[in-house]
């Protein structure tokens, strides 16, 4: 049986990118894969008694070696806060390539607690800072430091001791350009290096506790137990500069998707599935329900989106243990059809994460294709007709054509670039002031706009000809030839909607970081744990690769 | 140090504030990543044009021909090389393309550049007695390295370099015949055996 791949006009609405969840294809994930026969180790730990100061973690093999430096600062209570504008952290990180020397660290403790207005060199590969949970981090080594183990409700409600608040790479603020790492054998695909970071200053969060609840009462002090700093993750906070990389990196984005797409799609087309596959499915949904039933939020949206998430999970592990046979030919295509008519988006999405859980014969090969050589596909084909462009934009954009953009709610908002901080903001055009520095990233306006100037240009004249005299369009014209060759390269929605979801642009992307419990706080910018339940660093040579759905606190 | 990523995000609105539209802007982007990547000024002769376009008028070049004279002055390196870029599968035909004046010429390197990796040949540009190499968009190969580039070109002159051996027949025999000497003289018994097919594999 041949399964088609799932319609990009469906798929890539932004109602169902937002509602997508971490899978066997997130890159947290495959960091760990790859990474797990690498050494660990602490090269530096020069914290004083309240915890500030310079430590070294690194991973290497063979010849290459990567080392996080860590700086944590003494900061004001009033001076801590995740939003963007923010110019001080309670600690700030940089991956190092190869072992950082005395200079390299004198250097770095220069630039980088200063992040975005530092400068860094090509021997840094990512850059990023945290803020202490307030909440949880008094309380833990108030606790360890008398000799007890904290509160488990009070850590399940958080679930992190640190929120980073910006993660950077790729040539931002002097770091090395990802060509330079891109041809690494060991860099199988996307944000391997990001994964990394976060990953050591997920240890570093425990170190420091461990460190300052003992000075604190040497003679009393215990360690944070194990399983419980397992069961602990690292918190991030996000806002808006997620949101154009989606639409700016056409190409890239359509692998990732691609990729879950067609995993999906091989996994439907399993004509026998053996009751050890059958049986790991099963037991990683019904585990999964404490990602569900600990994920807190204050936001009206998304306990919404949960209540109605964990009433069709519900629904679906019903169905399976009673109403389904996995005997059946093509067990998994079935259950797809079911969850179709039966659930909601958030949980079909959600299923078809669990359902690669069985399948490493199927997701591995398709991890290494989730990058994109995207200087490969810049030039536009020229030579082409009109008539092929506009035939292209009739079969790939149906849905954005129909968008009435006469309505004001169709154009209310303009995506622009905050001269304060360099970072991509979104306001009301009928409001505020700064629409005509708009950013291109009003895509289905802009299509639409090309397509109406195409209704009134001969069929023959080639796209070269046209784009002499309409420069204006260059920029979806580019695009228009990408999705033609990429089909899940395009958001098919519209971006400058008054409607708009902006963080359903941001768990879309955070959701193939591998990020779980998201959380947001506006519409704009939400908080998210990653690595709760992944296993420690020097567990990482045996570790359970289900771990994601097996996190308790 | 700036990164290739820094130099290409802010080439890229800095175009657009300097007047062209998105899409040029991101051609604009790829194309000063380019030069900076070869080690080739460009940064600063994008600045020194964009300081000049708000005094002087550059002219546009929408059909590109053998022979090519601005009714002004001279002509604007992106927009000359945009046209070059859209144009390219259809002027390399030309033996020769001529222009009187080009603006900032080393702005149009990289649009050659990438035009030599689309029609797969090499591209040479002459002006002022010097010659520039523009090789599949690997490298831009130019005496210019050391020396500065020139403001304006005058009688500049592109060919498209076809694809042959850039060495003589007999260079290549000397080289292949001591090449050979890494081979085993086969005896009766290797050609029964060596190939893995049998002598009756024509039945």
């Amino acid at each position: 049986m041949k399964v088609e791949l799932r319609d990009p006009n469906i798929i890539m609405k932004l109602s169902r990118l937002g509602s997508f969840h971490q899978s066997k294809l997130s890159f947290l994930r495959s960091f760990l894969n790859e990474f797990k026969d690498w050494e660990y180790s602490r090269d530096l730990f020069n914290l004083d008694k309240n915890g500030y100061g310079e430590v070294v973690y690194s991973f290497r093999k063979e010849k290459r070696i990567y080392s996080l430096v860590c700086f944590a600062n003494e900061i004001k209570d009033e001076e801590r806060s995740d939003r963007v504008i923010a110019t001080k952290w309670d600690a700030a990180f940089t991956l190092h390539d190869g072992v950082p020397k005395r200079d390299d660290i004198e250097r770095l403790k220069n630039e980088v607690p200063k992040q975005e207005i530092g400068r860094l060199s090509f021997k840094e590969l990512t850059l990023s800072r945290a803020n202490k949970s307030v909440r949880l981090f008094n309380h833990v080594i108030e606790k360890l430091s008398k000799g007890k183990q904290p509160d488990l409700g009070l850590l399940s409600k958080v679930g992190y001791l640190y929120r980073t608040t910006a993660v950077y790479g790729s040539g931002k603020f002097g770091l090395a350009d990802r060509f330079r790492i891109k041809n690494r054998k060991e860099i199988n695909g996307p944000f391997r290096l990001e994964m990394m970071l976060v990953y050591l200053v997920r240890q570093f969060t425990f170190d420091q506790v461990n460190h300052i609840a003992y000075y604190k009462n040497p003679k009393k002090a215990v360690k944070l137990d194990k399983k419980i700093c397992k069961n602990l993750g690292i918190g991030n906070s996000t806002g808006l500069g997620m949101a154009p990389f989606i639409v700016n990196h056409p190409t890239l984005l359509n692998n990732w998707i691609l990729s879950r797409e067609k995993a999906l799609k091989k996994i439907r087309e399993i004509k026998i599935v053996k009751e050890e596959d059958s049986n790991l499915f099963i037991q990683c949904v019904k585990k999964s329900l404490i990602n569900i039933t600990s994920w807190n939020t204050d936001s009206e949206y998304q306990l919404n989106k949960i209540k109605n998430l964990l009433k069709d999970v519900k629904k679906f592990i019903y169905f399976i243990d009673n109403k389904f046979d996995f005997e059946i030919q093509y067990p998994f295509n079935q259950i797809y059809q079911w969850l179709e008519k039966e659930v909601c988006e958030e949980c079909i999405e959600y299923v078809v994460s669990i359902m690669m859980e069985p399948f490493n014969n199927i997701t591995e090969s398709l991890v290494k294709q989730m990058s994109s050589d995207e200087d490969k596909y810049f030039n536009i084909p020229s030579h082409r007709t009109i008539e092929e462009l506009r035939s292209i934009i009739n079969n790939k954009y149906p849905n954005i054509l129909e968008i009435n953009f006469e309505k004001k709610e169709s154009n209310q908002n303009f995506w622009f670039i905050s001269k304060n901080k360099e970072e991509p903001r979104l306001a009301d055009r009928y409001d505020e002031n700064g629409s005509e520095l708009e950013q291109p990233l009003a895509i289905a306006r802009d299509i639409k706009k090309l397509y109406e100037k195409l209704l009134t240009t001969k069929n023959n004249i080639t796209i070269a000809e046209f784009l002499n005299k309409n420069s204006d369009f260059r920029h979806v014209v580019r695009r228009v030839f990408i999705v033609e060759k990429f089909p899940y390269s395009e958001i098919q929605d519209n971006t400058i909607s008054k409607n708009l979801i902006p963080i359903d642009m941001l768990r879309l992307k955070l959701s193939f970081f591998g990020a779980l419990k998201f959380d947001p706080r506006s519409d704009k910018w939400l908080r998210i744990c990653m690595f709760q339940g992944a296993p420690l660093p020097n567990e990482l040579k045996n570790y359970d690769e289900q771990w994601i759905y097996k996190s308790s606190l | 140090m700036k990164s290739l990523s820094e130099i290409e995000i802010t080439a890229k609105r800095a175009s657009k504030a300097a007047g062209f539209s998105w899409g040029i802007s991101e051609e604009i982007g790829k194309c000063i990543r380019l030069l900076e990547l070869f080690s080739l000024p460009g940064i600063k002769h994008l600045n020194s044009y964009y300081k000049d376009k708000k005094k002087k008028i550059f002219e546009n070049l929408s059909l590109v021909k053998e022979k090519n004279l601005p009714y002004s002055k001279h002509y604007c390196p992106v927009l000359l090389g945009i046209s070059f870029l859209d144009q390219i599968r259809t002027i390399e035909s030309y033996k020769k393309i001529h222009f009187s004046s080009i603006a900032y010429p080393i702005l149009f390197l990289p649009f050659l550049s990438r035009c030599s990796e689309i029609i797969g040949k090499k591209i040479q540009i002459e002006f002022d007695q010097k010659k520039i190499l523009l090789n599949l968009n690997v490298n831009i190969y130019t005496s210019f390295i050391d020396k500065e580039f020139p403001k304006y070109a005058n009688n500049t002159e592109i060919r498209f370099i076809e694809n042959k051996d850039n060495f003589t027949d007999e260079e290549w025999n000397s080289l292949y015949k001591l090449s050979e000497n890494t081979f085993v003289e086969e005896t009766d018994s290797l050609k029964e055996g060596a190939a893995g097919a049998g002598l009756t594999d024509n039945d």
